[in-house]
């Protein structure tokens, strides 16, 4: 019986012989197919007609497969959102996977067919890929690099330096999902909740925002470290204080009530599929419809402001009605959340 | 309230304009919910918050860390809940010893490190017990559990604190007291009745912003009337017996004893340790420990916080040698700790 017929990837198929053409026959040539991507060494495009935005990222999230997702679909969403924070629809990816000897041919498959449909969602194209095979024990399962190449809307420049005093902060949907998913799916505590992953592409946000005004100052995807850090990210970058109103962020119920019992802050756990967007206070409630017309941002919310006070800092109004500082980052609490 | 026009707690709070007062909030809880909340800013000036020694791992003698070291150092595993682990001992911390080789294994239940030393039949696996009355019953259970198994790896290193006589040598330290709510949701309320005979005033709180606001509240509003009181404003969860059955559990393997507490000194028959039926699961006896001194930082004032005796930014070393990233004295390690909580939401910044 032959190991493709075993249904384990082996390091043979890693080799770049015809076990390796078979493995990327039967896992990726057919779900990735398109005239770019060819069995030549490299892919030749067209370019794009205005600026370009490039961007890489690598996955290594475990588990590799969660509530909501896979380690394919947050390959695709990793990269496609981090070109559409520079308001790039984005226009090619190439993947590379690095697989563990032993990794079952059908969760590979399975992996493939998301990053296949979230791909054909957002409308990007697979250009080029690459498959190594690591020893038993050199790598965990499967790890993923994907990078992207977007053509940035004209008249869009989003940047993280750009945030004004009276700017208005929006975030995409309810915040912390991506990461209390995980953190239950590692079942260290004993907590079962109903909780699925945010994992999302938002290209569509993104472009739906830019359809009202091209005078967007900063989009962030909020992941490692949640929309808190990539607060005071800004905070720092702009130099301006950020305020934020407590009774209005977001947080889905479950989500709240595993952080209250595990004393963690809803701020801080990591999204996949959520956006942080300042803007001019005067676009503020057109960009929040926008957004909610769109299938991942439909709980999209203005949770602050942007001000002069406190340059660096992020304070909270709390619901007693007094300011606290929301306390600073100290790094994503859980390894591997991505 | 007949005769008087209603008003809000915050309102009550705000309009005291009586003597000054001193509340003393008991639990690390307490203070991390009044920090992160804000509570304190609405309250008129001559009403002061105090941060009581009701955070377990705060008042933790610095030579408990040395004798958890010094069990580690000798081929022992610890099994700890995640605060202690960066605790500094005299000199390093759980962190540095397992840096250093030793096994240090975070456990987020007692009965974890139970099935810790099942699985690990060739350790001897010791589990830090910590904490008031709160956690004492599941790490005896936990110490039940590993003698009904026959487990003969597995023990308690315990520093366990109660209440009761810590309310008594507190006594002076302030005008009325926030009682922890979830210690006498194990203890009941008679011990606050009798207080309140002895001319001791507190009210029990709970820990939602609703709850501890009233409770506040509830503490001008009596001590404008000028006599002793006591008040549960936590009834939805505290009943005046208590949890009997978690009070006898302790009691069946645990005895009273003298114990020293980071910041007050030793108080007499405050503290806990495993009674002589049960000296196969205490640590100290089962691997013949020394007696162990510890010796804090001369510069870190964690003793004069937990007492109220100054704010965390009156000592030198806040948020310069001491921040929560890399803690000096205990009061910055542990999320419930003042210092921590006074660093975090911006204690001074606003």
């Amino acid at each position: 019986m032959s190991a493709m017929e075993a249904g384990k990837v082996t390091l043979a198929m890693g080799a770049g012989g015809k076990q390796t053409s078979e493995l990327i026959e039967r896992v990726f040539a057919r779900r990735f197919a398109s005239p770019l991507l060819t069995a030549d060494d490299a892919a030749v495009l067209e370019s794009p007609r205005g600026k370009m935005a490039m961007s890489t990222d690598g996955f290594i999230v475990s588990p590799s497969f969660f509530a909501g997702g896979n380690i394919g679909k947050l390959s695709i969403c990793g990269t496609v959102n981090d070109l559409a924070c520079m308001g790039a629809r984005p226009l090619y990816l190439t993947c590379g996977f690095v697989i563990e000897e032993g990794y079952p041919l059908d969760k590979l498959e399975q992996i493939a067919d998301a990053m296949a449909a979230t791909a054909a969602e957002v409308g990007v194209t697979l250009v080029a890929g690459d498959t190594k095979v690591a020893g038993r024990g050199q790598v965990d399962g499967v790890f993923i690099t994907t990078t992207g190449v977007g053509e940035v809307v004209e008249g869009a420049s989003p940047e993280g330096s750009k945030a004004a005093p009276g700017d208005a902060i929006i975030v995409t949907g309810d915040v912390g999902r991506h990461g209390c998913t995980i953190l239950l799916e590692r079942d260290d505590f004993g907590i079962e909740a109903d909780v699925t992953s945010d994992c999302a592409p938002l290209w569509a946000s993104v472009e739906a925002m830019l359809e009202v005004t091209r005078d967007v100052h900063v989009i962030r995807d909020a992941t490692r470290g949640g929309v808190g850090t990539v607060l005071y990210e800004i905070a720092g970058q702009s130099d301006v204080g950020v305020e934020l109103d407590a009774a209005s962020i977001p947080v889905d119920p479950a989500v709240g009530g595993v952080c209250r019992m595990l004393g963690l802050e809803p701020l801080y756990l990591a999204c996949e599929g959520r956006l942080v967007v300042i803007a001019p206070q005067e676009h503020a409630s057109a960009l929040v419809e926008a957004l909610r017309s769109c299938p991942y941002s439909g709980g999209a919310a203005i949770i602050g402001r942007v001000t002069s006070d406190r340059p660096g800092w992020v304070v909270l109004n709390t619901e007693v009605g007094t300011q606290t500082l929301l306390p600073q980052p100290t790094g994503e609490l859980l390894p591997r959340i991505c | 309230m007949s005769g008087q026009e209603r008003q809000t707690a915050a309102q009550i709070l705000a309009a005291y304009d009586g003597p000054p007062l001193r509340i003393m909030e008991v639990c690390g809880t307490h203070t991390h919910e009044i920090f992160r909340l804000g509570i304190r800013k609405l309250l008129p000036s001559q009403v002061e918050l105090i941060s009581g020694p009701g955070c377990p791992v705060c008042v933790t003698p610095v030579g408990f860390i040395d004798e958890a070291i010094w069990l580690a150092e000798h081929g022992v595993t610890i099994t700890t809940f995640g605060d202690l682990v960066r605790v500094p001992g005299t000199s390093g911390s759980l962190a540095s010893a397992r840096a250093a080789g030793a096994r240090v294994q975070v456990v987020y239940s007692p009965l974890d490190a139970v099935a810790y030393a099942r699985e690990h039949e060739g350790e001897q696996v010791a589990f830090l017990s910590v904490g008031f009355e709160t956690t004492v019953p599941a790490a005896c259970l936990a110490a039940e559990q590993a003698v009904a198994e026959g487990l003969s790896n597995f023990s308690l290193l315990t520093a366990n604190k109660t209440m009761p006589n810590a309310y008594a040598a507190l006594r002076d330290s302030a005008d009325v007291f926030l009682y922890p709510g979830h210690v006498h949701a194990i203890i009941g309320t008679q011990l606050c009745e009798d207080l309140a005979r002895q001319g001791v005033s507190g009210v029990l709180a709970g820990f939602t912003a609703k709850e501890l606001v009233t409770a506040l509240a509830v503490a001008v509003r009596k001590a404008g009337e000028g006599e002793p009181f006591f008040v549960n404003a936590y009834p939805r969860v505290v009943r005046p017996e208590g949890t009997p059955v978690a009070v006898a559990l302790i009691n069946k393997l645990m005895e009273p004893c003298d114990t020293e507490w980071r910041g007050l000194g030793v108080i007499p028959q405050s503290g806990l340790r495993l009674r002589d039926e049960y000296a196969a699961v205490d640590a100290r006896r089962v691997h013949g420990m020394p007696h162990i001194e510890g010796r804090a930082n001369p510069a870190c004032r964690c003793g004069e916080v937990l007492r109220g005796a100054c704010k965390p930014s009156d000592c030198p070393l806040f948020g310069r040698g001491c921040t929560p990233q890399h803690p000096v004295g205990a009061c910055m390690v542990s999320g419930e700790g003042s210092c921590s909580a006074y660093y975090q939401y911006g204690g001074d910044l606003l």
